[in-house]
């Protein structure tokens, strides 16, 4: 007993006189001569994953793509849709855990690109563009039964409740901020704000902070009653698909072959994206027309500008998501006396010795970026705005019952609805049989 | 005016247009990014030299028991019967009791070799990267204890969370066919 804490204490005092020397040290104690056999073992170093599911990953993407675009277009089934989007919940959710996703790749593609010596894996490539690319010829079918976000929202979807156009409106300028401002943080290298909210991930890898858990909670919570709260309120990468799908080659139709304005799909639709025929009431002179559509187009630019200015002038308060200028920042009010005590990465930095120059320097090209970026950022949400306004200024006259393009998931609940594709399934048994 | 098949037309021209172009700048977004790619993997990796031992590690991780891990350089051992990495400082006995460890899971396995030397094994499966036993083993001993990140755990997440919350920069990418920075001799240079 005493001899080990004998042992002890000169083993201390040894021990302190070299921290003092150095902190660094790496040779306090001699490497032992061993007599017996033993040999010394090496650490382990396991190789990284390989390519093999990046492969299966994509060609899964495409397989799946392909399917649902087929289903909605061709065989016009929201079984099968179903039942692909359940497959779709288990690999891309459950089995992959919901990475790499397309909703995801925005944020690495922003920041491949703004940022050089970024390197984007070939996957997130893909994820990114395979299905922008079938939106525009198919419409979007990757949300109908593909995104592993929309399919855990719809399969928990029993009652559509209606939202009211206006609030609709309102809250469908939510995903142009959303992709804004996580394009913004992306490229800035701040931070991946999609990733770090995603509210689904909690559920596929059954962990999380409490509040994530909350927030995965609230929003399987409020999907039973609004159908895909998430695509249509916040999704960033529906914005784009929306714009895709908006231009598309193909689209799936409400009915088979000719609508008769029966009304009976009206209701249907649980993203509200039936657009009812508006005839030509009473018809404006185009001088009107005109007029409206000019002043509009007077507002935009000072719209853009005002939004531009005011995102760029705030810069020093958003760049603070980038860690750097929440680090300087901090030790700014640390030093000035306006807060008491330090944080871990104060006091690290510290230990570190990099000058504060340096550290000056690197958040003032940072905060640049911000405002160059807000500049950017402000500009593309006030033409959004503006646009909004001529969408719904603009009076177009149509026929027929049809999707809404941009915001129609092709989720295929409205087929059924539809007499005259009763009609067709009937046939189409009759011949079968 | 125009009569509306006409105007049909015309729109129709458009949109084919349009969807043209939109589908030719996926395409040379798309090559320009795969140009990109072209390079090297990479995997994240901690620098042993420039960690601190602020226990993130341990909480930040999105794999849970976290990707990181303690390692071993056992070259660089002195083998003690008293570790720093392995002692709780005011332990009353130099045994193996969980109350004289310093490790929160009792990771670290302890085997005698011959007098006096010891040698210490981690067990992955317990440790969860908390780097309490790099600080005593890098503040009473030879540093030979140091966090990696684990290839066969890491999930390689393009934002690492643990990265993201390191504050002293110690999380770099490092090529994929070099993925760790391992101290004693097997460092590479």
């Amino acid at each position: 007993m005493s001899m080990i804490s004998n042992k002890r204490r000169i083993f201390l005092a040894i021990a302190l006189l070299l921290v003092a020397v150095s902190a660094l040290a790496q040779d306090r104690f001699p490497r032992p001569e061993f007599e017996s056999e033993y040999v010394r073992p090496t650490t382990t170093t396991p190789a990284p994953e390989t390519n093999t599911w990046a492969v299966v990953d994509v060609a899964a993407l495409v397989l799946a793509l392909s399917l649902a675009s087929f289903f909605a277009l061709k065989t016009r089934s929201r079984r099968q849709m179903f039942g692909l989007m359940a497959v779709s919940l288990l690999y891309f959710g459950f089995i992959r855990e919901g990475c790499v996703c397309s909703v995801g790749a925005i944020q690495n593609m922003a920041l491949a690109l703004f940022d050089k010596s970024t390197l984007l894996p070939w996957t997130v490539a893909a994820f990114f563009i395979i299905p922008l690319l079938f939106a525009l010829f198919f419409g979007r079918t990757f949300c109908a039964a593909v995104c592993p976000l929309g399919a855990a929202q719809d399969v928990v979807s029993v009652k559509h409740a209606r939202i009211p156009t206006w609030l609709g409106r309102v809250l469908g300028l939510i995903p142009y901020l959303y992709l804004g401002f996580s394009i913004l943080f992306a490229a800035t290298g701040s931070a991946f704000i999609i990733c770090k909210y995603d509210p689904f991930v909690t559920i596929f890898r059954f962990t999380g902070s409490f509040w994530m858990v909350m927030l995965a909670v609230g929003f399987i919570a409020l999907s039973v009653f609004v159908n895909r709260p998430y695509c249509r309120f916040l999704c960033p990468y529906g914005v784009l698909l929306g714009w895709m799908s908006q231009l598309s080659k193909h689209h799936l139709s409400i009915t088979p072959n000719d609508c008769i304005q029966c009304r009976l799909c009206e209701d249907v639709c649980p993203v509200d994206a039936i657009n009812k025929p508006l005839p030509d009431k009473a018809p404006e002179t185009r001088r009107s027309g005109m007029k409206r559509l000019s002043r509009l187009l007077i507002l935009l630019p000072a719209v853009a500008i005002l939004s531009g200015w005011a995102l760029a002038s705030t810069n020093g308060l958003l760049s603070r998501v980038h860690p750097k200028v929440a680090l300087e920042h901090r030790l700014h009010l640390e030093e000035s006396g306006q807060v008491t005590g330090t944080t871990l990465e104060t006091r690290t930095f510290k230990t570190m010795g990099i000058p504060r120059e340096d550290l000056k320097a690197e958040v003032a090209v940072i905060q640049n970026q911000y405002r160059v970026g807000g500049w950017i950022l402000g500009i593309f949400l006030g033409v959004v705005f503006v646009t909004q306004l001529i969408g719904l200024s603009v009076k177009r006259t149509r026929a027929d019952y049809e999707p809404n393009r941009s915001t129609c998931v092709s989720c295929g609940r409205c087929f059924l609805s539809c007499p005259k594709e009763h009609q067709r399934l009937k046939k189409e048994k009759d011949t079968l049989s | 005016m125009s009569n509306p098949t006409d105007q049909n037309k015309r729109r129709e021209f458009l949109r084919d247009g349009l969807r043209t172009a939109l589908g030719v700048g996926l395409g040379v977004l798309g090559g320009l990014l795969i140009g990109k790619s072209k390079k090297e993997e990479t995997v994240w990796q901690i620098d042993p030299d420039l960690c601190t031992q602020c226990e993130r590690c341990a909480d930040f991780c999105v794999v849970k028991p976290s990707a990181v891990k303690c390692v071993h350089a056992y070259d660089v051992c002195g083998y003690c019967e008293l570790c720093g990495g392995y002692n709780q400082p005011d332990a009353e006995e130099l045994d193996t009791a969980a109350e004289n460890q310093l490790c929160p899971t009792g990771a670290i396995k302890r085997t005698y070799v011959e007098d006096p030397y010891y040698e210490y094994t981690i067990d992955e499966e317990k440790c969860i990267g908390c780097a309490i036993c790099v600080k005593g083993c890098g503040a009473f001993g030879n540093g030979s204890l140091y966090l990696q990140v684990r290839h066969d755990r890491c999930v390689n997440c393009n934002d690492c969370a643990i990265a993201r919350a390191c504050p002293s920069d110690a999380f770099k990418r490092v090529p994929a066919s070099q993925p760790y920075l391992l101290r004693g001799i097997q460092r590479q240079s």
